[in-house]
């Protein structure tokens, strides 16, 4: 036993390095992504692929299927047909890595810190991030108050601080600002914004074409549960390519 | 035989005498019955949380058997009871029988039941609300079960106050395994079956009147905790 020269020992029993780099979320790869729900195409055969870095906004008309899309991407629904793909990282393992701050705030019936708290423990993290987190968002010094007494844009604030507090590498956002007044969206467009420049893969979700122009790198239009385009932001708001998304950003009715 | 009105002003003056004998027998009373409660939410929440959050095949059919066992006859319970603690019994070696252990044990598994099918449907209703977000934080069933419950904590307490209902008012049970006996297993209900044999309405009648008040005041008090939490956005 003790004459075996140590070299002998082959590389790869070396007990792994904790801090070894992750193998990177992106690219994804949906490829003919399909729902149906009695005998209708909600989403019709979904072709995309999603390049590291940057906000790819979602656009297109109520029902053309974007939080189903969105649900899928992050692992929340599984499609009827069709395959999304995280650069080949197992569906669950992907998830974790995400978050997403649905239209509807859901708030635990506890306090604002406890909220974030709860996520932070969950995912074994630090609590000392909390306060950090909450002053981010402009909720430090609601910090003590039933989450549940919020108003809409601070509800949706907590929510984003929420997922920002799992470190997310690609972070969802489905309508998060609709019905939202000025300031609370200008506060989650900023949070956002810097978060995408910190790295984390932003996917948005928006039917407000000024917020589109103010952050999308790329627009995906959906139309009918079809990609009806994908552009770049300075093609897509200039010339945009496919009908559907002419008549949709010109105002007029696309069904 | 005295006239109504005559036992309800006897049954009353004993009230406010506060006499010994009384209630030692209210406070055994508490004892088991919110001893039981405690335990039967011990078991009975989780169990009723874990089902909300699974989906398996015969989830039907448990349902349907769960809420059956609501409605359990409390003098089966004290039957069943009776033959495990008896001294020949399985459970006989712990000498429970005729002692509160043996009420606290057949009141517990007569609301058991009741603690799982209600929590069951009301953190049913809570998951609804809260289960995509816990897909999206990847819970664990666990964690998932234990969020529940907590979240659901204020709601639940009405279901704690109908197990604790049930056990109190409950008189079957408690007869066949404690036996009535005096300054030993003597509880309101089974007192005023026995004096109410006996002809000693007043006692009976001021037992009575305490089971009335001690449920309004429960009562009275989960209603109080739940408005507070309403006020808070927590129920
Ligand atoms: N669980 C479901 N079962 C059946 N139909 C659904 C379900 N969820 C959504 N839909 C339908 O699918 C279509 C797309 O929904 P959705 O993705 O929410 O649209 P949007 O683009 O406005 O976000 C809608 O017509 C909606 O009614
Ligand atoms: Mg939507």
């Amino acid at each position: 036993m003790s004459d075996l020269p140590i070299t002998s020992v082959p590389p790869m029993a070396r007990p792994r390095d904790e801090a070894a780099p992750k193998r990177p979320l992106l690219p994804l790869r949906v490829s003919g992504l399909r729902l149906t729900a009695d005998g209708t195409a909600l989403l019709d055969g979904v072709e995309l692929t999603l390049a590291p870095g940057g906000c790819t906004v979602i656009m297109g008309p109520n029902g053309a299927g974007k939080s189903l899309l969105l649900k899928m991407m992050h692992g929340l629904l599984v499609p009827g047909a069709g395959d999304v793909s995280w650069n080949g990282i197992p569906a669950a393992q992907a998830t974790a890595r995400q978050a997403l701050v649905f239209q509807k705030p859901v708030l635990l019936r506890r306090s604002v810190a406890a909220n974030v708290d709860f996520v932070l423990k969950s995912r074994g993290r630090d609590r000392s991030r909390r306060d950090a987190l909450l002053r981010e968002v402009g909720l430090l010094h609601k910090a003590r108050q039933p989450a549940r007494l919020l108003s809409g844009g601070e509800a949706q604030r907590l929510a984003l601080a929420r997922a920002l507090a799992t470190d997310p590498e690609v972070l969802f956002l489905d309508e998060a600002t609709a019905s939202l007044d000025p300031a609370s969206v200008l506060v989650i467009e900023r949070i956002v914004a810097a978060a995408r420049d910190c790295g984390t893969r932003i996917v948005f979700v928006t039917h407000d074409v000024g917020q589109a122009r103010r952050m999308a790198d790329e627009v995906v239009f959906l139309h009918r549960g079809r990609v009806a385009e994908h552009s770049p932001a300075d093609v897509f708001f200039p010339e945009p390519r496919s009908q559907a998304a002419r008549d949709y950003l010109a105002g007029r009715i696309v069904l | 035989m005295q006239s109504i009105g005559e036992a309800f002003h006897l049954a009353l003056s004993l009230v406010l005498s506060g006499e010994a004998d009384l209630y030692e027998i209210v406070g055994l009373s508490l004892r088991v019955s919110l001893s039981a409660t405690v335990l039967a939410c011990g078991i009975g929440l989780p169990i009723g949380a874990l089902i909300a959050v699974s989906r398996f095949r015969g989830r039907g059919l448990v349902l349907i058997v769960m809420n059956a066992l609501m409605g359990l006859p409390p003098v089966v319970v004290g039957l069943l009871v009776y033959l495990y603690l008896s001294r020949s019994g399985p459970l006989g070696f712990l000498g429970l029988l005729y002692t509160p252990g043996a009420m606290i044990f057949a009141q517990t598994i007569l609301i058991v039941p009741i603690v799982a099918a209600l929590s069951r449907q009301l953190l049913e209703d809570l998951h609804a609300e809260y289960a995509e977000q816990f897909r999206s934080l990847c819970l664990t069933r666990w964690q998932s079960v234990a969020t529940l419950l907590w979240d659901g904590r204020y709601a639940l307490l009405t279901v704690g106050l109908a197990g604790f209902g049930r056990a109190v008012a409950e008189v079957g049970a408690v007869i066949i395994v404690g036996g009535n006996i005096d300054h030993l297993t003597r509880v309101m209900t089974t007192a005023i079956a026995l004096e109410t044999s006996k002809g000693d309405l007043p006692l009976a009648l001021a037992l009575g009147i305490i089971l009335l008040v001690l449920a309004l005041g429960v009562n009275a008090g989960v209603q109080a905790l739940r408005m507070t939490a309403a006020r808070q956005a927590h129920v």
